[in-house]
């Protein structure tokens, strides 16, 4: 099947106006004929739920939490870019849309990236109509910050939980649709299964992880808006429920899935403390503003340290490396995420980390606070240092902090068209859980924006005219492929439930984050990815044999919840390591050892791979097909990045 | 640092909504301090599992003190000893050696037990449901500078707004009251220009159906206060009340 | 319904009933402390016995101590209601007994409620019963116009007809019933007294919190003056007032 993305004719800056009058209305007396299905309920999926509700569909909405609330989208920190220039500092929606397509290392659609950036400045009204109590100025109009190293200031945030406010925002959307009937909240539902009628997603098979019930649900369109897979590392900053099942059961029923290396490893998180840890923490890599990064120049400094025979504050000056400001003199801490996590990388493995593991750097602010004197040094980054204080036991304001990446968000995805329908007609996908518009690397301040963008902006548009092509005749439920769907699932869980083997499923979790961490994590080698390739179809084999699964599928059953998950996390990691195996160049997350510059940076390789990478599920043990969307670029230039 | 714990675990275990239950006797050792409270309950689980017995079953989902799944009701407090820490923020060198540690579920007609320390708090979302938002529809609102907000308004309403939903406030309470949880919302819009139009019909709307949920009465304790992760402030309570007055007494 | 049976049937209806009641029988605690200061006066009750006759048979009074006697019921009768519904908000109990850091008194209102009304039915079968049903002594008080010199004598009841004031040859007779006596006799009693006392520390915790408790629930919470009312309760309705009554069963007693 050649991919279609469906980008509109005509000048970047008009495609989706023009767009949006091509595609069909639904007739409004038809609305409530039509069944529209959302799973997950972050900022994507609450708020595609409330806006098709609004419309007059009748909405199924699904979640595995308790509570819509409780969403992934809640944990964001930092803030939500806009192109509004309310700074009046140049800000403009070009310039948001340039400087994300060359964050994204050129990776990604000028049109589905001008569309965000234009309706960027929509999401910030909708919030604040909402109530979303954003921070302001004195004269009481809306504040912004520059974030991620942005030229302009153009993040709009509330305190250190923008994610949390702007979800409940969309959340308090979703509740006015579910008051007055437009939305069907299942919660506590996981969905395993997409239902395929005549080559159109019309349905899916969800478990109701309370009673343990196996439920088929109709739908003319169905949406997954279930967030990123980087718990595929088994340690990430993504929630512990967060899942890549639902995608990845689409992708076995025909979703194409998108460049599913690209992952993004944040910088500035809390290093690990042992085999128990269960998840990492991000702290705002705004510190790295203020913050120096440094190790011992030596191993034997750093050796003992390690041992705790000696403090950072025992490190002379004269033996300590700041290794991001001697290699990049010009951006020095701030250099990009990816830029600065290789690096964190790197020191460690030569030996020179510090802390009890030997896998974290400093970042001190001994130099800010001789400086700025402790209460500004507070003011500004109070919460994270209590944070860091809470989870640490140490007092960053007496001993530098210590910092190690974290897999933070996944870039790739299910591959979506310019509509956000997937390669599977009738399956949309929104949010982090499609490939569309950070392409290799995401900015700060960019996931919330494409979530709500999504949700809010474009699939009320699009959606309906797919709707308007199929019809509002009722979704024959009864048909055979429903059952078969759902003794499919019915049958996995009951395999699941029957393999009482003897290595419990977290164990496979880990033995699958070591693997990806270390062979498909931040620098990546042919040699190693084909290792990784070899682990992981063993660990798979074994799993399917080996795992543990307590319990009875009748009741809550967490132990079986998390089986069918990591079951999901095996297979993606294989495809992950194809997708890398095959893009041998280095691209924004994604380094591969082999593409670097002579001084050892990341070296793209536009003539050969200025593609998007989808993947076509062809059964297990297959391998899987791959689908090249070319990737046409009218209006950028494509540049390497530099930050010496 | 203080080296590896041995604990003795109390936790409740009941099968699901309609089992009674009763408390489990568990032994977590070497446990190291640097672990979350919840990290700690994972080696206990991972150790049952091992041995094909059912897991603890807990509510947890981000672990970073954000998404307000967790809860936990250790040894006589909601979310544990530290203050303004919900318990996956909680770490185990909050406790010492040869410690017993007690742990049940949030006690509450109106969060009931679903299985082991896993409770049912829908009742909050109905709360929601019945009136926590401003009626706007996608499109069609002002630009978001049209509508200017001092900013000591804009941060109070900011700190009502920080609540996570958790229910701490209502396990803290001796009445299993929901009104710090109801009124920072009530108060997050009261405050707000665009929660004005709907003011009063809100305030009369979500405390009905707090009531209806079973929630008990406020009797001015200020437990929830104290124990809740996120510091909310029972000024909010009195703005609800006052809301809520207002609505049925004045302006209807 | 009604937004105002809708307003008094809610749980915060039901505290709004609790803080006015409670609210106005503390402004009553004010006028019946000020009023037995003439307890403390050395004049034989004249005083005092002359205001007991003005509260009992003052028209505007009468009627506001009726409002009192019903306020007494509904805040006793809505404390047990509340708790009731508050109770079955949650049927099971912790095991081990929460530490919220919230101070006694907020946790124990209904204790101390009890032991209050408990005090109520015996302070008013002491006094307020006997005195409306005759059952006190009667007093002359003879007192020289000129001089202001007051004299006293016991009156049998067969004098006494009605509370009467009268001049004449330029004395002043005021006769009427003895409630002073009554309340000075009761006083010898070291137990009665014991248990006034104590009433009246369970008094001091139960204002402590709810004073300030009930501008709370009114959410006359304002930033600048709910501090005042903090204030006003622990320190007025709080200590002073709870002692002011204490003295006067002390005062007998040690008189």
């Amino acid at each position: 099947m050649k991919l279609d993305a469906k980008i509109p004719e005509g000048p970047l800056a008009e495609k989706w106006n023009k767009h949006k009058f091509d595609l069909k209305l639904v007739n409004p007396a038809n609305k409530r004929k039509y069944d529209v299905i959302v799973v997950g309920t972050g900022l994507a999926g609450a708020s595609a739920a409330a806006s098709l509700a609004e419309l007059g569909y009748n909405v199924k909405a699904f979640c595995f939490q308790d509570s819509p609330r409780r969403a992934h989208s809640i944990a964001a920190q930092g803030g939500i870019n806009a192109a509004k220039n309310y700074p009046n500092d140049g800000d403009s929606v070009y310039r948001l849309f340039y400087d994300t397509i060359k964050g994204g290392d050129y990776r990604s659609r000028e049109g589905n990236v001008y569309r965000l950036a234009e309706v960027s400045v929509n999401i910030i009204d909708q919030c604040v109509a909402q109530g979303v109590p954003f921070a302001r100025e004195y004269g009481g109009l809306l504040d912004n910050r520059s974030f991620g190293g942005a030229q302009v200031s153009r993040t709009f945030y509330a305190k250190g939980q923008t994610g949390q406010q702007l979800l409940l925002g969309a959340y308090s959307a979703l509740n006015r649709q579910i008051e007055l009937g437009k939305v069907k909240m299942y919660t506590r539902s996981e969905m395993l299964d997409v239902v395929v009628v005549d080559g159109k997603a019309q349905g899916i098979i969800t478990r109701n992880l309370i009673t343990g019930q196996v439920d088929t649900h109709s739908g003319h369109a169905v949406l997954l808006c279930t967030g990123g897979y980087g718990n595929v590392f088994y340690l990430s900053t993504n929630a512990m429920g967060s899942n890549v099942t639902a995608a990845w059961r689409a992708h076995k029923k025909g979703a194409y899935f998108a460049n599913p290396c690209y992952t993004q490893i944040h910088p500035t998180c809390i290093p690990v403390t042992g085999d128990h840890q269960s998840k990492l923490t991000l702290m705002s890599e705004s510190l790295r503003n203020d913050g120096r990064v440094w190790v011992p120049k030596t191993l034997e400094l750093s050796q003992k340290l390690q041992k705790g025979e000696l403090k950072a504050k025992d490190i002379k000056e004269a033996d300590r490396d700041y290794y991001l400001e001697r290699k990049y003199p010009s951006f020095g801490n701030l250099v990009p995420r990816d830029v600065a996590s290789r690096n964190a990388k790197q020191v460690c493995d030569e030996g020179r980390g510090v802390g009890k593991s030997g896998l974290a750097v400093y970042l001190d602010f001994a130099d800010s606070i001789g400086r700025l004197g402790q209460p500004a040094v507070a003011a500004k980054y109070g919460n994270l240092f209590d944070m860091y204080q809470q989870i640490t036991d140490e007092n960053p304001y007496e001993v530098p902090m210590r910092i190690y990446p974290a897999v933070h968000y996944t870039m790739g995805g299910l591959w979506v068209d310019y509509n956000l329908m997937t390669s599977l007609p009738g399956l949309y996908c929104l949010g982090e859980a499609n490939f569309s518009d950070h392409g290799a690397n995401r900015l700060g301040a960019s996931a919330l924006m494409q979530g709500l963008a999504d949700g809010y902006f474009v699939i009320p548009y699009t959606v309906g005219d797919y709707l308007a092509n199929i019809g509002p005749a009722p979704i024959d439920a009864s048909r055979p492929e429903f059952a078969k769907a759902k003794a499919e699932v019915e049958e996995k869980i009951k395999t699941l439930l029957s393999l009482n083997g003897t290595r419990t499923v977290d164990e496979y979790h880990r033995d699958l984050g070591h693997i990806m961490w270390e062979y498909c994590g931040m620098s990546r080698t042919a040699e190693g990815l084909q290792k990784a390739k070899g682990l992981i179809a063993d660990l798979r084999n074994s799993f399917w044999k080996d795992v543990i699964v307590v319990g009875e599928n009748e009741e809550v059953n967490q132990s079986l919840e998390k089986a069918g998950r990591v079951a999901d996390f095996i297979e993606l990691g294989e495809l992950m390591v194809d997708d890398a195996l095959n893009r041998s160049e280095s691209c924004g997350g994604h380094f591969r050892e082999e593409s670097q510059t002579p001084e050892g940076e990341a070296l793209r390789k536009d003539d050969e791979f200025a593609y998007v990478a989808a993947w076509e599920f062809k059964g297990i043990n297959m391998p899987e097909a791959l689908h090249k969307e070319e990737l046409i670029f009218e209006n950028v230039k494509l540049t390497q990045r530099s930050y010496k | 640092m203080s080296g590896h714990m041995n604990l003795t675990l109390k936790v409740w275990r009941q099968k699901n909504s309609t089992t009674p239950g009763k408390f489990v006797t568990y032994k977590a050792d070497e446990i190291s301090p640097d672990m979350s409270f919840l990290e700690m309950l994972d080696v206990v689980n991972e150790d049952l599992v091992k041995k094909k017995e059912d897991p603890i079953h807990f509510d947890h989902d981000c672990r970073e003190g954000i998404c307000g799944m967790c809860s936990l009701v250790i040894n006589g407090e909601p979310h544990g000893p530290k203050r303004a820490t919900t318990t996956c923020q909680l770490h185990m060198r909050s406790f010492s050696d040869k410690d017993t540690i007690v742990i049940e579920p949030w006690r509450a007609t109106a969060f009931p037990v679903v299985k082991d320390l896993v409770t049912n708090r829908s009742s909050f979302d109905r709360i929601q449901q019945a009136g926590g938002y401003v009626s706007v529809g996608t499109g069609g609102v002002p630009d978001a500078n049209e509508i200017p907000i001092s900013k000591v308004i804009a941060d109070e309403a900011m700190s009502s707004a920080t609540c996570i939903g958790c229910g701490a406030c209502v396990a803290a309470c001796k009445n299993a009251s929901a009104m710090l949880f109801v009124s920072a919302k009530i108060s997050q819009f009261a405050l707000l220009p665009q929660g004005q139009p709907e003011r009063y019909a809100r305030a009369e709307a979500m405390v009905l159906q707090m009531d209806e949920e079973g929630f008990g009465g406020c009797t001015n304790t200020y437990a929830c206060e104290a124990q809740c992760p996120k510091e909310i402030k029972v000024t909010n309570i009195a703005r609800m009340n006052r809301e809520f007055f207002n609505a049925e007494l004045i302006k209807s | 319904m009604s937004n105002f049976s809708k307003a008094f049937s809610s749980t915060l209806g039901r505290k709004l009933i609790m803080s006015l009641t409670g609210l106005f029988l503390c402004s009553f605690l004010i006028i019946h402390l000020i009023g037995n200061f003439q307890l403390f006066k050395n004049d034989d009750g004249l005083g005092f016995n002359q205001y007991a006759h003005f509260m009992t048979h003052f028209t505007p009074i009468k009627v506001v101590s009726y409002l009192l006697y019903a306020s007494i019921i509904v805040h006793s009768v809505w404390a047990i209601i509340i708790t009731r519904k508050n109770r079955a908000a949650r049927p099971v109990a912790y095991a081990i007994k929460p530490k919220d850091g919230s101070i006694w008194s907020s946790r124990n209102m209904g204790i101390l409620g009890t032991i209050i009304f408990v005090f109520i039915v015996v302070h008013m079968s002491n006094f307020w019963y006997k005195y409306h049903q005759g059952y006190t002594p009667y007093i002359e008080y003879q007192t020289d116009v000129k001089t202001g010199a007051t004299t006293s004598r016991v009156l049998d009841a067969s004098e006494f007809k009605q509370y009467t004031v009268y001049v004449e040859n330029g004395v002043e007779v005021i006769q009427t019933e003895d409630l002073y006596k009554e309340v000075a006799i009761a006083f010898q009693q070291w137990w009665l007294v014991a248990f006034y006392v104590l009433a009246m520390a369970a008094l001091a915790f139960h204002l402590i919190h709810g004073f300030q408790s009930a501008f709370q629930t009114l959410g006359w919470n304002h930033r600048k003056y709910f501090p005042i009312a903090k204030f006003l309760g622990v320190w007025g309705f709080g200590l002073l007032i709870p002692i002011g009554f204490a003295l006067m069963p002390l005062y007998f007693l040690f008189k």
